[in-house]
């Protein structure tokens, strides 16, 4: 080779390397500029400067405060003159007659209800009086179809009352009054799940930990026929308000959709995958076509499956698991027959030399290769499809999927949606150990 | 030929190691095979229809809404595109969530990968941060984001991309611990800053394996946003539901919300499998034919 070769290959070299600076620099400069570009055009289709006033800051607020704290109320009927006292105003909270918490005096017709910083309400007959420390006491009072409110002598509307004829309402953050001319209501608002343990008309309720430990020990039992521990257990378990055991099951439930859906999606793709595999199948025509099938089940998404299926089915987990099944056994059949493909063929071999037939040299020259792969996705899928199995139970009508849409719909559960969610995620991340650690152990060891 | 010798102690020891690992394996196969069973039978029961009544019935629905499709089928072209919007929506979503996410994800995995971390003390806050954020079904944020946003492709995209965030996180912090450290350190001794070390030392050796992951990400963000679009987030899956609330007499639109959802997949899952062959491995070579 001349010297002036070797020139002219260094001087195109410079300029293809300019080139390539060049190009490099702009792209450095174009992709930024595209995704900002794009970003502003997803602001305008989004309609994000829309969404402030689409937004319920209020509803926010509600749904912070309820997330970890639950409200008693205090609540007068002004026909009858009944004062009932409940956790959230359900049912299946109210305490029983002359059971009150201690914050509640009950005298005839007179009702004092202590509040926080010093605040005092007295229901009485057709009024109440409102001690507000800081401002002085509010009089309101029911005169006939009227509710009317007398402030404090020289004092101003506070903004945190608002009055009409009919209702006239304060909101203080940690308590609430309203009245209306058929009901005088208090809320006192408290940090904590209510009844999360035991519902009120338990024998263990408002016991503290160290006195239900040395109950669950000692032997004097509060129900003659079991254990103090199994009393407990089942006042737990069957708990009125938050459900436990509908709960658990429920969860069971996803689980179950997901590893039926799984496990059923790699029995059926394994054999197929065989027949998928070039170098099992000469045949292309059974090849393409299974490879079609499989990019057919891919393609036909989860959520077009949980419709076809559940027009088969009706709704539950088996056709949650089945949705499942069907999408994971297109991935599946794909993988497998990839990682058949690209097996090491000198295995094979060397058990074929032996004499040994078609099955045996896929049982001993195939599947070792093969099963930690399709094991470490097997327990992969599994981890994934338990989130994916809670989002299709919201669709199908099964598991932890359906409780959780049930409570958000209502708008009002927002401790249970939290307490479902708590669940679902220390479930997915427990299966993710799990999974990992199984996978370390049977694939590596 | 001499007499065949006695089986030594190894061989014996061999056999019953093999032995024991059958049993194992026989025993692990019959759970396996119990739970597959008693599961089924347990899923099938709390279901509204029985498994073996339903198999039958299996094409009824898919036979109902394609003759119909069929019987209608000038009106198809016209519905493919009217829902064309509404797929673009949710492609959008899912583009949108891939980027914010993975761009979130870039920084957390960095934040959260050992020799690489700005804080190594918070690895393990951003791990577990990390493991929240994919344990989180999106359905859940979806839906309170909805309540608070009211019903539109935000909270879709808002709970995708923040599922996003975990999974890619995670992912790219793999990717990001067999990163070689020695450019970092270079660029470290001559002043840079930890941004400059991570963009000039760190980005280009683990940008084909991320991009990768994060193609793969937008095939599942589309199949998200579908499902999400449902439950009330917008997107095609919103007009999916309505459709179907038509019933009998708009099957046509059904079967063309189907088939755009169908084509979309497939051909994103196509252009994102080659593009991430092209990546990663170059040219696929295949070995191993018998």
């Amino acid at each position: 080779m001349t010297m002036t070769a070797t020139d002219i290959n260094a001087g195109t070299r410079f300029a293809e390397i300019d080139d390539l600076f060049w190009r490099r620099r702009l792209r450095a400069f174009v992709v930024p500029l595209g995704i900002l570009g794009y970003l502003i055009y997803i602001l305008f289709a989004f309609d994000i400067p829309g969404l402030a006033a689409k937004a319920r800051p209020e509803n926010a607020a509600i749904l912070l405060g309820d997330f970890w704290s639950y409200k008693t109320h205090v609540s007068r009927d002004n026909r009858s003159g009944e004062v009932t006292v409940a956790i959230e105003g359900e049912r299946r909270g109210i305490y029983p007659e002359g059971q009150s918490p201690d914050w509640i005096a009950r005298q005839g017709a007179t009702t004092e209800i202590t509040l926080p910083k010093g605040a005092q309400v007295t229901y009485t007959d057709k009024a109440a009086d409102v001690l507000v420390p800081g401002y002085g006491t509010l009089h309101v009072s029911l005169e006939g179809r009227k509710v009317a409110l007398t402030l404090p002598e020289g004092r101003e509307m506070p903004d945190w009352i608002s009055a009409s004829r009919s209702r006239v309402s304060m909101d203080h953050g940690d308590w609430r009054f309203s009245m209306t001319p058929s009901r005088t209501e208090t809320f006192r608002y408290f940090p904590g799940w209510e009844l999360f343990f035991f519902t009120l008309d338990s024998p263990f309720h408002g016991k503290s930990l160290p006195d239900l430990v040395w109950l669950a020990v000692s032997g004097e039992r509060v129900n003659p026929e079991m254990s103090n521990l199994s009393a407990m257990f089942g006042d737990f378990w069957n708990n009125q308000m938050w459900h436990h055991s509908d709960v658990f099951w429920a969860m069971c439930e996803t689980v179950l959709m997901a590893f039926l859906g799984t496990m059923g999606a790699g029995l059926i793709a394994l054999p197929l995958a065989f027949l998928a595999a070039s170098n099992f199948t000469p045949l292309n025509a059974i090849r393409l076509s299974l490879r079609r099938f499989f990019d057919f089940l891919r393609g036909v998404d989860g959520l077009i499956w949980t419709v076809i299926l559940s027009r088969a089915f009706g709704p539950g987990p088996l056709t949650g698991s089945l949705a499942i099944l069907m999408t994971d056994t297109g991935t599946f059949g794909k993988m497998f027959s990839e990682a058949l493909e690209n097996i090491d063929g000198k295995q094979v071999e060397g058990v074929n030399s032996t004499g040994a037939n078609a099955l045996q040299r896929a049982r001993f020259g195939v599947i070792p290769q093969l099963a930690p792969v399709i094991l470490s996705q097997l327990l992969y899928y599994l981890e994934s499809n338990t989130r994916s199995a809670t989002v299709i139970g919201a669709l199908v009508g099964g598991g932890i999927g359906l409780l959780l849409t049930q409570a958000i719909i209502t708008q009002k559960d927002w401790e249970e949606v939290c307490y479902y969610v708590i669940l679902i995620v220390l479930t997915v991340m427990a299966m993710d150990t799990i999974s990992g650690w199984l996978r370390r152990r049977f694939i590596k060891g | 030929m001499t007499d065949i010798a006695p089986p030594s102690a190894t061989a014996e020891d061999y056999l019953a190691q093999t032995r024991r690992k059958r049993l194992y394996g026989a025993i692990l196969l019959a759970i396996f095979v119990a739970m597959m069973a008693s599961g089924f039978r347990l899923a099938d029961a709390r279901n509204a229809g029985g498994f073996f009544e339903g198999l039958h019935r299996f094409f009824d629905f898919p036979a109902e809404i394609f003759s119909e499709a069929i019987a209608k089928w000038q009106n198809i072209p016209g519905l493919l595109w009217r829902y064309l919007p509404s797929l673009i929506e949710t492609l959008n979503i899912a583009a949108v969530s891939t980027l914010i996410g993975g761009i979130a994800a870039i920084v957390l995995a960095l934040l959260s990968t050992r020799g690489l971390s700005l804080w190594p003390r918070a690895i393990p806050v951003f791990r577990r941060a990390m493991d929240v954020m994919r344990a989180l079904p999106e359905i859940v944020v979806a839906l309170v984001l909805i309540f608070l946003l009211g019903v539109g492709p935000v909270p879709a995209m808002a709970a995708i991309a923040l599922h996003t965030m975990g999974a890619l996180g995670k992912l790219f912090s793999e990717v990001a611990e067999n990163a070689d450290l020695k450019p970092v350190e270079g660029l470290g001794s001559t002043g840079a800053s930890w941004f400059q070390q991570m963009w000039v030392g760190v980005l280009p050796q683990v940008a084909p394996n991320w991009s990768s992951y994060a193609l793969l990400r937008f095939e599942i963000n589309i199949r998200a946003s579908a499902i999400l679009g449902f439950v009330g987030a917008g997107g095609i899956g919103y007009d999916l539901k309505t459709a179907l609330q038509w019933g009998q007499g708009r099957y046509d639109a059904v079967v063309a919300i189907f088939a755009l959802l169908f084509a979309t997949i497939i051909l994103v899952d196509h252009f994102s499998d080659r593009a991430r062959a092209r990546l990663v491995r170059g040219a696929t070579a295949k070995e191993g034919r018998i």
